[in-house]
């Protein structure tokens, strides 16, 4: 620990409270935007203070929407995002951990082909490979569903890379210890390796909870009807109407309603989250 | 309680290394062997093989008159003490000890005596809600051992379990560790590199070099009969010297039958007696080199013109002083002498 020591624990401070006006300023100003009439917003009349008109605003973004562009309430949109951040975080931690478990722990035949196999796959993110992969969504006929909003993006690399290194630092005398306790292969998965994986778990979960929720190119691809936008698309899509009033009123609410999910996770999980990521419980 | 036998025991790995050569071994039932030898001789590898940790590509290994070649080591009624004890980290003192009984269908009051009483054996009663990590090395050790006991099995098998604890905690636990087998009369085998852990852990000891066994016997008997000059050097500490007969002038023991190559004699048979050897047996003209006291005992380093450096232990403080001449004697009956090449004993 530093001591304290006059003039040199206030210039630390200061640096702080520097940088947290830096970032919240934004956040608050669009939280202010989102309590004021819109047309004094369009004016360029608003105020610093937030306006009157929270509870108004937000009711009509959540069940009403705005008048023209999305068409649907912002309600949809953030139960769509919630179910494709967590299908795909929740799809992605299990498909990895198994497919992690399946390269460390067994020999099968090409094994160290299939581990490459899965590495490369970090050279081709989504964005890479968009049209293939648009094409067999669209020949499963998985546009417009939840399925083919999540499915593409739940393969991955990095988590079974992660798992796998993980893996591979647990002892092998606790596999040997549960065969002779008669603990066969799920067994030992179950009670043994996924309680011990229970921290990086939760370091991964909220990591690929907000990279899901951020997704902007796979579903403005992949859906087409109204009822299937996820937030993100929303937000924009209130912003380019080109003959109407953007009503930023209602921007700005959808803006703080779709900050709230990935903060809720963060805070939730934190303290997992920092162990998962600094110590191992062994 | 069972038997178990190795026959022709043979270890390949797939890139053609030989760990195993040729392992036969009989341990009674509820007898104690241990597996000693230096690090690399294959003693861990034969433990795991008879664990079933590793597979057997020659001979056959029977627990309990059955073949277990085949059987997965959850079927071979055994338990195993880990070198690093191997305690599931994430469960409690009385889950480690309770997982493999569950994992077998026992119903929970039966399971819930035995951990019980195990843990009162072991004294570990009172940390049975704690954490792996919320105890010492000495606790950690009891809790592995709790985890072999209350599965009652055939044998017990013992990896190095004390090498990860302090000096004084693993001679307490060393000698609880044959208490406790005592009391079980469980078979068990238990591998070491610490012959001072095997001379007095063992029924019979099983001294393994490169793969195969070099003897095997009572300890007190490969310490008075050593069969090869491996065994000669490796069971007792200090190790016995070894003198080289090639040239027919050292230590004047005559008499000696013409295969004869090596002449052994144990730090402790030689003592620094008068002038001229005891008829037929030993005398070493030293020159004193360094003087260690111990107390109880005192180790004279002393450098003879032909052999090089010989280790004398007498009892006591009293030693001749560094630089002096001596001579070290020891009777033609406290000799070990053996073939050129150290594979065989010879008596005299």
């Amino acid at each position: 620990m530093v001591e304290r020591r006059g003039i040199g624990d206030i210039v630390p401070h200061l640096v702080l409270w520097l940088g947290i006006a830096v970032v919240a300023f934004p956040v608050y100003l669009a939280f202010v935007a989102s309590t004021q009439e819109a047309y004094l917003i369009a004016n360029g009349q608003m105020s610093l203070l937030p306006g009157g008109k929270f509870l108004d605003n937000y009711y009509r973004t959540i069940f009403i929407g705005t008048s023209s562009s999305t068409r649907e309430p912002v309600g949809t949109m953030l139960f769509n995002s919630f179910v494709m951040a967590m299908a795909i975080s929740l799809g992605k931690i299990a498909i990895s951990i198994i497919s992690a478990y399946a390269i460390v722990y067994f020999r099968f035949p090409f094994r160290m082909a299939v581990f490459w196999l899965i590495f490369i796959t970090l050279m081709l993110p989504v964005e890479v490979r968009i049209y293939p992969t648009y094409k067999i969504a669209a020949d499963l006929s998985l546009l417009d569903s939840f399925a083919g909003l999540t499915l593409p993006l739940i393969a991955s690399a990095t988590a079974t890379l992660l798992f796998r290194q993980f893996f591979m630092t647990v002892p092998d005398e606790l596999l040997e210890a549960s065969r002779i306790d008669g603990a066969g292969p799920i067994r030992f998965f179950k009670d043994t390796l996924l309680p011990l994986s229970r921290t990086n778990m939760a370091a991964l979960f909220v990591i690929l909870f907000i990279y899901g929720w951020n997704q902007y190119l796979w579903p403005l691809l992949i859906t087409t009807r109204d009822n299937m936008q996820t937030i993100v698309i929303g937000i924009r899509k209130m912003i380019t109407t080109s003959d109407a009033l953007t009503e930023w009123p209602l921007v700005m609410a959808t803006a703080m309603l779709a900050m709230l999910p990935p903060v809720a996770v963060v805070i939730l999980m934190q303290k997992l989250f920092v162990r998962g990521l600094v110590e191992t419980e062994k | 309680m069972a038997n178990v036998t190795l026959r022709d025991v043979r270890k390949t790995y797939a890139g053609g290394v030989e760990a195993i050569k040729g392992i036969s071994l009989e341990v009674g039932d509820g007898q104690f062997c241990v597996l000693v030898g230096p690090s690399g001789c294959g003693k861990s590898t034969l433990l795991r093989m008879i664990a079933g940790l590793e597979t057997i590509t020659g001979g056959e290994i029977d627990i309990g008159e059955r073949v277990v070649n085949n059987i997965e080591p959850a079927d071979r009624d055994i338990a195993m003490v880990f070198q690093n004890y191997a305690l599931y980290p994430h469960m409690s003192v009385y889950n480690n000890m309770a997982y493999g009984l569950r994992n077998r269908g026992m119903p929970k009051a039966a399971i819930d005596k035995r951990v019980r009483d195990a843990a009162q054996t072991l004294e570990i009663g009172a940390l049975l809600d704690r954490k792996p990590r919320q105890l010492s090395g000495g606790q950690r050790q009891r809790v592995a051992m709790g985890r072999a006991i209350v599965r009652q099995p055939k044998v017990f098998l013992f990896d190095e379990p004390l090498s990860n604890l302090d000096a004084k905690l693993r001679i307490a636990m060393r000698v609880e560790i044959r208490k406790l087998q005592r009391r079980l009369r469980t078979t068990s085998v238990y591998v070491t590199h610490d012959q001072l852990e095997a001379m007095t852990l063992a029924d019979i000891l099983v001294v393994m070099n490169g793969g195969v066994v070099e003897q095997i016997g009572k300890p007190i008997e490969i310490y008075r009969r050593p069969e090869t000059t491996f065994v000669a050097s490796f069971i007792g500490a200090p190790p016995m010297n070894l003198l080289s007969l090639g040239s027919p002038s050292i230590g004047g023991v005559s008499g000696l039958p013409a295969a004869a190559g090596v002449v052994g004699v144990r730090p402790e048979d030689l003592s620094f007696g008068g002038s001229g050897a005891p008829s037929g047996g030993l005398a070493l003209d030293l020159q004193v080199e360094a003087v260690e006291r111990i107390g109880a005992e005192t180790f004279v380093y002393g450098h003879h013109a032909n052999a090089g450096e010989i280790l004398v232990r007498v009892p006591g403080e009293a030693a001749p002083p560094i630089g002096e001449a001596v001579t070290a004697v020891a009777p033609r009956a406290k000799l070990h002498v053996f073939t050129g090449d150290g594979r065989r004993r010879i008596d005299i």
